[in-house]
Parts: C-alpha cells; sequence; structure tokens
C-alpha cells in the first residue's frame, strides 16, 4: 500500500483559514489501511477543524466525504455535485489522489492533508514500513525477496559496503543491512551459491519520471474502419 | 465571579463491567459525588474512539473522562490500554486546536472501588470548574 502520514495540524489550519467552506474528502485504499486518511480520520480532522474555526472566529463550513478511491475517476461522480458547493478539497489521500481530485474536479482547487511517505506493508498495529521504491525492474527474485534497492540506504545491487556491521547499517543502528539479511535469507532457501551469479547490469531507464504503463487489452475497444 | 453560576458539563464514558458498576456501588452506598457527571455506559472503554471524545468538546462538553477496569483486569484483555491511547491522542488534538488537554483524563476504576469513583468525578467536575466553560461555548456565544 501507499503510506501517507498527516501533516501538522498548524500547517492545514494554514492552508484553508482563509477560505469559507472546505470539503475534506477521504480514500477508502491505501491511506485508510495506514489509518492517516480513511473515514475515520476524515472525521476527526473534521471535528477539529470545525472547533478551531470556531475557536478562531471564523465560519469555515467543514464539509466530510470519503471515496473508495481518488485514484480512479468513476469513484469521484458520487461526490462531484456536492465538491461544487465548496471553495477546495482538503483531500487527505496520497500525492496521486490529490492530483487526480485537482484535475477530475477542475477548477475546484485541491489542498493535500498528508505527506506521502512510501509503498510499504504494516510490520505491527500502528507501524509500517517501506518495502518498495517502485524501480519498474524487479529484482527480487535473485536476492531471496529482499530488495536492495529499498533496504539498503544506498541502494547498492551488488553487495554490501564497507559500512555494513553487526549485521546493522552504518546509516543508523535502527537499520538493517540489506546484504546481510539477504545473505541470510539465501542461506535458509540452499541458494548461497546464487550470490556468484554475475547479473546483467540493472536496467535504470525505467526510472525516468512521469511513468506510464498501458496494457492494450483493457484499452478502449475500438471498431475496425473498413476500407472501401 | 464570572464563573459563579457557571456548573460544568461533564461527560464520562464508563464501562459496564467496572467504572459503571462501581457507579452502581456508589448509589447504593449513598456516596456523595459531583451531579455534573453524564455517564455514557459502554460495553468496554476498547470501544472509545478518539472521535466520540471530540464529539463530546464540540457538542460543548466541558471536561469529559473515560473510566475503564484497572489495567491487566480488562475483560476483552485490552480495551482499557487501547482507551489509554485514544485518550493521549484526544489529548494531543485538543492541544492542537487550542483547548486545554486537562479537560480530558482516563480512569481505571475497579467495580468495587466506588470511593474512586465518586472521586473521579468530583476531581474532572473541579477541574472543569476551575478551567472555566469549554471556550467553544464562549466562542459560540452560548455562555459570557
Amino acid at each position: 500500500m501507499i503510506v501517507g502520514e498527516r501533516k501538522t495540524f498548524e500547517q492545514i489550519w494554514d492552508s484553508i483559514k482563509d477560505l469559507k467552506s472546505v470539503l475534506i474528502l477521504g480514500c477508502g485504499t491505501c491511506v485508510a489501511v495506514c489509518q492517516a486518511g480513511g473515514e475515520k480520520e476524515v472525521g476527526l480532522l473534521a471535528s477539529e477543524l470545525r472547533m478551531k474555526s470556531q475557536l478562531a472566529g471564523k465560519d469555515i463550513k467543514i464539509g466530510e466525504a470519503t471515496i473508495e478511491r481518488q485514484c480512479d475517476r468513476e469513484f469521484f461522480d458520487s461526490i462531484k455535485d456536492k465538491a461544487r458547493e465548496y471553495d477546495a478539497i482538503l483531500s487527505m489521500a496520497c500525492g496521486a489522489g490529490v492530483q487526480y481530485t485537482a484535475e477530475v474536479l477542475e477548477p475546484i482547487r485541491a489542498i493535500p492533508a498528508l505527506n506521502t511517505r512510501f509503498i510499504g506493508v504494516t510490520e505491527q498495529e500502528g507501524n509500517w514500513a517501506e518495502r518498495c521504491r517502485a524501480c519498474g525492474n524487479c529484482v527480487l527474485a535473485d536476492y531471496g525477496g529482499i530488495c536492495p534497492m529499498t533496504i539498503c540506504a544506498k541502494s547498492l545491487v551488488n553487495g554490501p559496503c564497507g559500512g555494513s556491521k553487526n549485521g546493522k547499517c552504518e546509516a543508523g543502528q535502527d537499520k538493517d543491512c540489506a546484504w546481510v539479511l539477504i545473505y541470510n535469507r539465501l542461506k535458509k532457501q540452499n541458494r548461497l551459491g546464487d550470490l556468484h551469479k554475475v547479473l546483467a547490469v540493472k536496467d535504470y531507464s525505467k526510472q525516468t519520471h512521469p511513468g506510464r504503463y498501458i496494457n492494450e487489452v483493457y484499452l478502449k475497444p475500438k471498431m475496425e474502419e473498413k476500407s472501401a | 465571579m464570572e464563573n459563579a453560576q457557571f456548573e460544568p458539563v461533564v461527560v464520562a464514558f464508563c464501562c459496564h463491567y467496572c467504572a459503571y458498576s462501581a457507579a452502581d456501588l456508589a448509589g447504593s452506598m449513598r456516596l456523595e459525588y459531583s451531579p455534573n457527571v453524564r455517564i455514557v455506559r459502554i460495553l468496554c472503554t476498547g470501544k472509545v474512539d478518539t472521535l466520540h471524545l471530540l464529539k463530546a468538546f464540540e457538542d460543548g462538553a466541558d471536561a469529559v473522562y473515560v473510566a475503564g477496569c484497572e489495567e491487566g483486569s480488562c475483560h476483552f484483555q485490552e480495551g482499557n490500554l487501547r482507551a489509554k491511547m485514544k485518550v493521549i491522542q484526544g489529548k494531543k488534538l485538543l492541544q492542537e486546536i487550542g483547548l486545554e488537554p486537562e479537560r480530558l483524563a482516563m480512569y481505571n476504576i475497579s467495580a468495587s472501588n466506588s470511593v474512586l469513583f465518586a472521586k473521579a468525578a468530583d476531581e474532572m467536575t473541579e477541574i472543569a470548574r476551575k478551567l472555566g466553560p469549554n471556550p467553544l461555548k464562549k466562542a459560540r456565544g452560548e455562555v459570557k
């Protein structure tokens, strides 16, 4: 999932305090799972902003809505009319969701309420960790399912650097050395020999952005033009 | 003198198994406690969400507290510990918007501890009295 983290209340308040009305728009997928921008978080932020607005002697109309995903156009249909009643949308989605909100609901302003952190997993309740950098050229099969691009602070794909000590990284003792993890995993899989393989140079060209991926099977079908 | 007429509204989210039973016992024992407390009975304090706490303040409560079982004796293992975290979060959110976090508290009251129940009710009422009316009510012009 994409993991987000709510901006500070001060930052959010600064971005909306001069508006007359704001619709807080939650996203029911990734950021709802990481408890940063789902329906419940929309309720909490709305309650906070309503109270702050009253305490500041302002009368900002605060609306609440949550859609399934802010990265799919179809889900905006249900809130399009409602959104027009507001000066701006305070989007609690990831950066992609905020941009799509601004695009689909143009010209209504979209303001981000979250900082998008990373693609990650839930390690424990309330504890999320990065697992993928979306490099566009997955090498996990060669490294025992541990991503050196993500877990290694230097994204080294050819073994540990000199800063690896007792399984930890020189960039921080709370960080595991990706290459020790890879070694241990391959050992458990009886695949240590794979480390001797000479792998092809990693193709970094897929990292150019903005990225785009097209699956022709799912493109809108067109009738073939008949020749006269 | 402004607050001479002020009678705080205190909302208490009480666990059915402990604090609520303690309130019953306090009644049976004819213990006197602050009549300002409005009790909301819940099955377990683990059900309390930060949103409930904020809404109580939004609706004009002057103080709010959650009263759950003693740590280690929750009927649902860790409901009261979860409630504690919600209260901590609630205090943080109150501070963010400029309300006094002291208006919100967590108590652990066993079913037999009616004395502590009465003390908590008096304590929270006293805190609300000292802090004065919920600033939101002032902002809305509901109190002077």
